[in-house]
């Protein structure tokens, strides 16, 4: 293993110091409970929105703490979700007086903290809580026999849409409707070209030969579902998006892309994927209104892509480019 | 005997010792069909547990559930959770200790971690072990030595026989068929920790 670091237990510690002293403008980092607050947190009157989850996805989520977006981010360990102790911390730090939503990626660690988070803050009295859990990719079958769908790329999108929401005022039921209409019209596919290595554990999570991809990977290193031979970009982008829109109807409605590197592909790889992305999605008559392409949720080093699409309207388009100012995503500011 | 503060400070130290020995085990357990992180949770979270100073609480109730507490607030990950709430219900219904309370604190436990977990029997996870485990203590009578041999003998067996199970729960059911024929890491830390309790409280 060859990684920057100085431990692999204090891999997440490390890096907190490093992100709070890149933003200091901006961020706030409570280093005992690792949670990222932004400088102003609590905003009075304002619903508080917290994420969290396991690190080594950057920016997700603490890259996206900040005006526009989460008033806080839990760190858990490298891929290992936070526990409730830093999500009960950050509910009671952020909230404004007009409740918190709960935004959990649907991982059974995530979603069993974040509820034993809720149950206590529930005893605690005090702060209403929502919670939204995403689950968006295609690549998991969604039946009683499994975990369900997991949460990946729209949870990004839906940070920024929600975040606006909140920023303009409305209340915890308006939010958590935008925050469920998000969830319910995203769809994401995923594939990987490398295994990574968590620091702890030292070597690469899965092996891959020289023509070989994992199609259908989460964001954790997980193997995906099957293994293919390795294929040029443009069947590579088929066979992301087909399984998309075999899913879930984009027609007929503006689209929100993202194109997302897992954080070991260079962009040049991963614009010349969104290029193909495109050339599919016009052929099938869908129109793109905005886009993301880079890296935005990420699994260390894993070489590979994600494909992310929300069937949007007037409503989200609107939110999408309400000003934004975080670390991960800036704009209208 | 009975499960008293001693005897389960004796436990839990014994099962801290076994986690940091097997944490390379299983993590690379679960590297193989999950996310490669539960021996390095696990330690983490028994190193804290293994801190905590038996002679600061009033009985082992006390001590279990401040146990519970601390895997729930250091762990994170599904075992966070999961192993938290085992503790948690456990200590709520030891009682005296003796094999009727260890029985139904067993009971409590496996059905805490059915609730969190939301899954049964035969889904692939650490529930393999103790559903089996909790099922030969109430059949082995009344001695808590024959009860705990026979549960940590059932454990073992129930770990093993969830090899072959395509996963359901958890993060190896994203594998789908590929979970087949790998030990599952959960089950495999859940017959450490009956195996430890076999070991520490027989014959004591």
């Amino acid at each position: 293993m060859k990684k920057l670091i100085n431990d692999p237990a204090d891999v997440v510690a490390d890096a907190l110091r490093g992100i709070e002293a890149a933003h200091p403008d901006r961020l706030r980092v409570d280093h005992e409970q690792k949670v990222i607050y932004r400088a102003d947190a609590p905003v009075k009157g304002k619903v508080g929105l917290i994420s969290g989850g396991g690190s080594g996805h950057e920016p997700m989520h603490g890259g996206f703490v900040g005006p526009g977006m989460l008033d806080a981010a839990c760190c858990g360990e490298v891929f290992t979700s936070p526990v409730p102790d830093q999500m009960m911390a950050a509910t009671k730090e952020v909230d404004g007086g007009a409740g918190v939503l709960h935004i959990v990626k649907n991982y059974t660690g995530d979603v069993m903290n974040f509820e034993m988070a809720a149950e206590m803050a529930a005893e605690d009295a005090g702060v209403r809580v929502e919670s939204i859990v995403t689950d968006d990719d295609v690549a998991v079958q969604d039946s009683l026999y499994t975990a369900g769908r997991r949460g990946v790329g729209v949870t990004v999108l839906l940070e920024k849409l929600v975040g606006a929401a909140a920023e303009e005022g409305r209340d915890l039921d308006a939010v958590l409707e935008i925050a469920k209409r998000v969830n319910g019209n995203g769809r994401s596919m995923g594939m990987a070209l490398t295994s990574c290595t968590v620091p702890a554990a030292g070597k690469p999570t899965f092996e891959l030969g020289e023509d070989e991809m994992e199609v259908g990977i989460g964001i954790h290193g997980e193997p995906g579902r099957e293994k293919r031979p390795l294929a040029p970009a443009r069947e590579i982008a088929a066979q992301l998006v087909e399984p998309i829109l075999s899913d879930f109807d984009f027609t007929g409605a503006p689209a929100i892309v993202m194109m997302n590197g897992m954080g070991g592909t260079p962009l040049i790889e991963l614009y010349l994927m969104y290029g193909e992305v495109t050339k599919i999605l016009e052929a099938q008559g869908i129109s793109v209104a905005r886009c993301l392409v880079g890296n935005y949720i990420t699994s260390l080093e894993m070489a590979g892509c994600s494909v992310t699409m929300l069937r949007a309207d007037d409503e989200l388009l609107k939110l999408w480019d309400a000003p934004v100012n975080t670390p991960g995503l800036r704009w209208g500011c | 005997m009975t499960l008293d503060l001693n005897s389960a400070g004796a436990w839990l130290a014994d099962y801290a010792a076994q986690i940091h020995e097997n944490a390379d085990l299983l993590t690379d357990l679960d590297r193989q069909i999950g996310d490669a992180d539960h021996g390095s949770n696990m330690d983490r979270g028994m190193k804290a547990v293994a801190a905590l100073d038996t002679a600061d609480f009033d009985d082992a109730a006390a001590y279990l559930k401040k146990a519970g507490m601390t895997l729930v607030s250091t762990v994170g990950g599904a075992s966070g959770p999961l192993y938290g709430t085992f503790f948690l219900r456990f200590a709520g219904a030891i009682g005296e200790g003796d094999t009727a309370g260890v029985g139904a604190a067993l009971r409590a436990g496996l059905d805490g971690v059915k609730q969190r977990g939301k899954a049964e029997t035969g889904d692939k996870t650490m529930i393999d072990a103790l559903a089996p485990a909790v099922d030969a203590f109430e059949a082995a009578g009344d001695s808590l030595d024959t009860a705990l041999t026979a549960a940590a003998e059932a454990a073992a067996k129930g770990r093993d026989e969830a090899t072959p199970l395509v996963a359901r729960k958890g993060r190896a059911s994203y594998l789908g068929a590929r979970s087949a024929d790998h030990q599952d890491p959960g089950a495999t830390s859940m017959t450490l920790l009956i195996e430890s309790a076999a070991r520490t409280l027989v014959g004591r």
